[in-house]
């Protein structure tokens, strides 16, 4: 059993004409529920409920408060290695893109991370190209055990592997996962990755539930907006979350929101997300998933974020570069377009002017 | 003297408090100031040593007693592990047991927060181990050398109440420990009917934290506590002189 079986129970499911015909009082009914089933959560993200769209903001913000209280949980990645045997289409680390590929060495990976501690941070995610080849388990190991000097919870970033893979880099001090499924529709995902592992759909949707099973504390999700249909990719991730939470009860879930921006390669997204769809997204997951970490990277414009905190965000990237290198020396092409150049201090401040505490540690080394 | 006495250390104050969802740091002086409450807790994932302006320690005045919690602890042995930095780096020989393995609704591990107060108890804790209500592990606990029990209204966050009502009845009832509601205390009604069942305290955080104003809100559930157990100790007096006074029913068995 897996989420693949959740997804097969909506093949040939119309969304454009289901969500065509959600009304104002379908939505109206589902804002104010306690517990939302799957199809109030898909209501509330119908066109219709962009009418009711400061009363979700108003409910998520309640939810958030009351699980979460008026805290930000920081973090910062450190990209160690731009290396990449896939090609994705959207993104700037694609192996069809000539740019300078450049792999930390270990004690590269000690000056860079020396330099992020100094912010006070006690959370880094480090990053990778997904290579197998370049940037084997025993380097990601190597990368974690002198992250673990400097950071009491390290979360990674890199290519999906198998649930003995995931216990090793647990056992060396890996606590958190990301991985982004990247877009749940099977035809646009063959379309966008053509060739190396990341071609494999199903090993990769089943990538989340390895890592749990493997002892993962945190792990984060979601879909990268701009490639498939806005709606069915949301309410996927929303399920997939719900799914993985439902089944791995000792490990907590992220979701975050990623819309395609201007990265190396000059992608342009099939379908848009703009701001309002953006909160739309934010607020939907938020009450279908009271306790789910909402994460908003960079990539998010500072005045928006801000914005976002105020509603339902949960977790911010502060003061981030997505180059290798970055912190020292940015040499190398980044990964996506920084929205936010802030620095952390900057970032750290606006949040306590806004009235939020940020949490700059939120996991004791044990 | 009305006192709560946990391990060694006697308190006049029965509202505990805690350090989390605040907006600002800085308002937890003004809610211990203004409610009286002397203990805190403090999650240790969240102690920062290395960073003054973060490290939560130094916005907590020197005469309030810490409680550090284990939370995000999965298993007893991650519990007694955080325990023991708690220790070391200087927050004193309490500990608020949590181990919560269901990041949904953050419901306790009645099992493992048994065996890791086993262990912590014996290496000199004050344990006080957070709990779904239940008598059976309240002696079990009892048994293990915890200093008080911590059985849960309604879930962490939820500003429910005392849904587990009739359970605590029972607990308050059978315990010989000193009983703390913690958990999904919103209201200050709730904390005083808490107390006025025999509670014999209330730890509050969310609706202290989350409050437009935390410090009035302190006041507030610190008045309510104090209503709640003058009222309960004096129902146990009017219970006892209705027993006195009243004509014995047995008086034909010349007893």
């Amino acid at each position: 059993m897996s989420f693949l079986d959740v997804l097969q129970e909506y093949e040939g499911f119309d969304f454009e004409n289901y969500l065509e015909r959600v009304s104002d009082k379908m939505v109206a009914k589902a804002i104010h529920k306690k517990k939302l089933n799957r199809f109030d959560f898909l209501n509330l993200l119908s066109p219709k409920a962009k009418n009711h769209l400061e009363e979700m903001a108003r409910r998520a913000h309640e939810i958030t408060v009351a699980n979460f209280g008026y805290t930000i949980n920081l973090y910062l990645p450190i990209y160690v290695s731009n290396y990449c045997s896939s090609d994705c289409s959207y993104c700037g680390f694609s192996k069809k893109n000539r740019i300078q590929r450049k792999k930390l060495s270990l004690s590269e990976v000690e000056i860079e991370a020396k330099e992020i501690a100094k912010s006070g941070i006690k959370n880094i995610l480090f990053l990778t190209g997904e290579s197998k080849k370049i940037t084997p388990i025993s380097y990601l190991i190597d990368v974690t055990k002198i992250l673990k000097k400097y950071f009491s919870f390290v979360s990674i970033e890199v290519y999906p592997m198998s649930e003995e893979e995931y216990a090793k880099l647990h056992l060396a001090g890996v606590d958190g996962l990301t991985v982004y499924q990247e877009v749940y529709d099977r035809d646009i995902y063959k379309k966008v990755h053509t060739s190396g592992e990341k071609t494999n759909y199903e090993y990769r949707l089943q990538t989340p539930q390895r890592g749990a099973k493997a002892g993962m504390r945190s792990i984060n999700i979601g879909s990268l907006f701009g490639l498939g249909e806005i709606a069915s990719e949301a309410f996927f991730s929303g399920l997939h979350a719900s799914y993985l939470s439902d089944k791995y009860l000792e490990c907590e879930f992220g979701l975050s929101i990623p819309r395609i921006n201007d990265a190396e390669g000059h992608f342009k997204p099939n379908k848009i997300v703009d701001d309002v769809t953006f909160v739309q997204i934010m607020c939907a997951y938020r009450l279908f998933l009271p306790r789910v970490e909402i994460n908003i990277s960079t990539r998010e414009e500072a005045s928006f974020r801000e914005n976002l905190l105020g509603i339902c965000a949960t977790k911010f990237s502060a003061g981030s570069k997505t180059e290798v290198g970055g912190y020292t020396k940015a040499k190398t092409e980044p990964q996506f377009e920084i929205s936010d150049e802030r620095s952390t201090q900057e970032v750290i401040q606006r949040i306590q002017e806004l009235g939020y505490e940020p949490v700059y540690k939120n996991w004791e080394s044990i | 003297m009305d006192v709560l006495k946990l391990g060694d250390r006697e308190f006049s104050s029965r509202l505990l408090s805690g350090t989390g969802k605040f907006r600002d740091k800085n308002e937890i002086k003004e809610v211990l100031d203004k409610s009286g409450s002397q203990i805190i807790t403090v999650a240790l994932r969240r102690v920062n040593l290395e960073n003054p302006t973060d490290n939560i320690l130094n916005y907590i005045p020197k005469h309030i007693t810490l409680l550090p919690n284990t939370s995000g602890a999965r298993d007893a042995n991650e519990a007694v592990r955080i325990a023991r930095i708690a220790k070391e780096s200087g927050c004193g020989n309490f500990v608020k047991i949590e181990v919560i393995c269901d990041a949904k609704y953050l419901m306790p591990d009645n099992e493992e927060t048994l065996k890791a107060t086993k262990i912590l108890a014996k290496e000199g804790f004050v344990v006080l181990p957070y709990i779904m209500p239940d008598i059976i592990i309240c002696k079990k606990l009892e048994d293990a050398g915890a200093s008080a029990v911590m059985p849960l209204g309604s879930p962490i966050g939820s500003n429910a109440g005392l849904q587990t009502k009739s359970i605590l009845e029972m607990v308050i009832e059978n315990s010989n420990l000193p009983v703390i509601v913690d958990a999904g205390i919103g209201r200050p009604s709730h904390a005083c009917d808490a107390m006025e069942m025999g509670a014999d305290g209330v730890l509050i955080n969310t609706a202290i934290a989350t409050a437009s104003n935390p410090a009035k809100m302190a006041e507030a559930f610190s008045l309510a506590i104090k209503a709640g157990r003058a009222a309960h100790l004096l129902k146990l007096q009017e219970e006892s002189r209705y027993a006195n006074a009243s004509s014995p029913l047995t008086g034909f068995l010349n007893l």
